[in-house]
């Protein structure tokens, strides 16, 4: 177990965002190799590998693309690469550094399940990556990478980049594809899935940024050498975004399974003197980890075990001067933001949470608010159309939890222990 | 520009041909142009894409990055998300805010910077994390956010190149 660079291999080698750089460093053997084998071969190969999609949900993605039905139907591609979970950049990274390595993949992907069109939806703010990528497109198909007949094959990709407009929720894949379509971004009831009814309707696979480019390296490598890696349920490497209280935040690949006190100490560990609180270890949406727990493996099947889970790779790292009632506010805050209110329960609760959190953290907290926010969680938790409700209550109720003498020193204390009210500036509150 | 930008958002509607999939496409083209979108870029992207306004403009508030009042030259978004916090980032803003005279959402009475607070950028490496106009501009603290307002008050010619 330890730290690897597979996804980030040569990612600040000089001229990687030019084809010619890509090259010299191995780029597009994988396509020319997956020519070679075959659709029905490179999806078999990412099946054995065991890879699961980086998106969040560790779905495993030789399965994913095997839902596609078999009617006939044209077929569509779209990378998600929205990346807007707190703490997570590690497929801004990819783009930025990389983005031969991601349009490589998802000519593999395509040409694996049959999609002759493909679209990366970029969250807005990204474009700057937005602009590296079309350039990357243009120079792919003047070289014969994408567009018709790719690599004198037979096999054709259109591939366009899309730029969202700003909207967490369109992270959600099937939000995504009502974005891509050109309307609010409000996630569909599912089933139907997006395999069987995508962008316009279409039989459709949603694969995350880092997903995408993994499989350019398994190609490469080989399922066996991938799956060599890792542990057996979670094979492989991950990209880890590591931030919050560390000393050198940053992204860093590692085997998944590798302890959390690893991760943490590739990121320059705590500031001078300072304990460890806590770990978000998935994102904002994931329950946090404590300091008995930052030996934990980080994979897949460790953290769901302990009532956390994976997520997006984004780890916020909180040290003892952080106020766990403050933390709680500010992502209820991001999240009463980003519902998109199409659901009762998330719409509603998530903005009173917000609420009863501010009155919590400015010394306003009753007796009962406590059992009022486990209460109102509750109530999201599982009772919304996509994920984003039961994200919303993650860190909150896993913090009541953990740090329930926190939360009530600040209603008994009439204030925040940790930072006197002054500090939390009147837009930092926000409304009450 | 308008004749422009009936040329360009006609691409567009090329370029991306299904569905609807061309509006967003075209909203960001006339925020480009107007730095925000009025009732005549409502208008007129609807006419572009045979569509009714009001239907332009259901699509056009879902989405935080589309503006519908008049914006600064310099669009500043800096994140308020929870590493971004842990690192400062209330402090920059409060600061921004002060300095400027503005709240975040405004835009100063001169037209030079709309400020705004913003949720997680993927930039939690680099907080306080910042955009400028979309492109980036790391580590904002509050002593980096007083040298960027001077350079943009200046005119500083490598910070025009950069974001303006
Ligand atoms: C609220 C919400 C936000 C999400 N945001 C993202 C995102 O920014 N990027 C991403 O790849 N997946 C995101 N997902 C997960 C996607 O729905 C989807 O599972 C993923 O893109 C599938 O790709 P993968 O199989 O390669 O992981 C989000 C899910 C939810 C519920
Ligand atoms: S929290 Fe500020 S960029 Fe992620």
């Amino acid at each position: 177990m330890g730290e690897i660079e597979i996804v980030l291999k040569d990612a600040l080698a000089p001229g990687m965002t030019r084809l010619e750089g890509y090259r010299a460093h191995g780029g597009y053997r994988a396509l020319e190799k997956a020519i070679a084998m075959g659709p029905k071969e490179v999806q078999d190969e990412v099946t054995r590998s065991g890879l699961r999609g980086r998106g969040g949900a560790g779905f495993p993605t030789g399965r994913k693309w095997s839902f596609l039905p078999n009617d006939g139907r044209e077929r569509w591609l779209v990378c998600n690469a929205d990346e807007g979970e707190p703490g997570t950049f590690k497929d801004r990274y990819i783009i930025e550094k990389k983005p031969f390595m991601l349009i490589e993949g998802i000519t593999i992907a395509a040409f694996a399940v049959g999609a002759h069109n493909a679209a990366i939806y970029c969250r807005g703010e990204f474009l700057e990556g937005i602009e590296l990528l079309e350039a990357a497109i243009a120079e792919a198909r003047s070289a014969g990478l994408l567009g018709k007949n790719i690599l004198g094959s037979g096999f054709d990709l259109d591939l366009w980049v899309y730029r969202g407009a700003g909207a967490y929720i369109c992270g959600e894949e099937s939000a995504l594809l009502e974005s891509l379509e050109g309307k609010r971004g409000m996630p569909r009831l599912k089933p139907p899935f997006p395999a069987v009814a995508g962008v316009y309707g279409l039989p459709t696979v949603v694969n995350n940024v880092e997903t995408l480019a993994t499989v350019v390296a398994i190609i490469e490598g080989g399922a066996e050498w991938y799956a060599s890696m890792g542990t057996e349920r979670s094979p492989g490497t991950r990209v880890f975004s590591i931030s919050g209280q560390v000393r050198r935040p940053g992204n860093h690949e590692f085997e998944l399974g590798t302890p959390l006190s690893e991760l943490i100490a590739a990121a320059g560990g705590l500031g001078e003197g300072r304990t460890l609180k806590a770990v978000i270890p998935g994102g904002g949406s994931a329950p946090i980890l404590t300091p008995d727990q930052s030996d934990l493996p980080m994979d897949f099947e460790s953290l769901a075990k302990v009532g956390s889970m994976a997520g997006s790779g984004g780890v916020i790292v909180l040290d003892d001067t952080t106020c766990m009632v403050r933390t709680s506010l500010r992502l209820l805050q991001f999240f009463a933001h980003e519902s998109c209110g199409k659901c009762t329960p998330c719409r509603e609760g998530t903005e009173w949470l917000r609420k009863i959190l501010v009155r919590v953290e400015t010394g306003h907290g009753r007796e009962e608010d406590l059992g009022l926010l486990e209460d109102v969680s509750n109530n999201i938790n599982g009772n919304t159309l996509c994920a984003l409700g039961d994200a919303s209550v993650g860190v909150l109720l896993s913090t009541l939890r953990a740090f329930a003498d926190e939360y009530r020193a600040h209603i008994t204390g009439g204030g925040c222990p940790l930072a006197p009210v002054a500090s939390m500036s009147a837009a930092a509150a926000g409304p009450a | 520009m308008t004749a422009d930008f009936e040329a360009e958002a006609r691409a567009l509607r090329e370029r991306y041909p299904r569905g609807t999939t061309a509006l967003i496409p075209i909203l960001h083209l006339w925020q480009g142009k107007e730095g925000y979108v009025s009732q005549e870029g409502i208008e007129r992207t609807a006419r572009v894409m045979e569509l009714p306004p009001a239907y332009v403009e259901s699509v056009l508030t879902f989405y935080t990055l589309f503006r519908r009042e008049p914006t600064g030259r310099y669009r500043i978004q800096v994140c308020k998300n929870l590493s971004c916090m842990l690192q400062g980032a209330d402090e920059t803003i409060a600061h921004l805010a002060r300095r400027l005279g503005i709240e975040p959402g405004e835009t100063t009475p001169d037209g030079l910077v709309t400020l705004e607070a913003v949720e997680c950028l993927a930039a939690c490496d680099e907080a306080p994390a910042a955009q400028v106009n979309f492109r980036w501009c790391p580590r904002l603290t509050p002593e980096a956010a007083d040298r960027l307002i001077d350079a943009l008050a200046q005119g500083d010619a490598e910070v025009v190149r950069r974001y303006g």
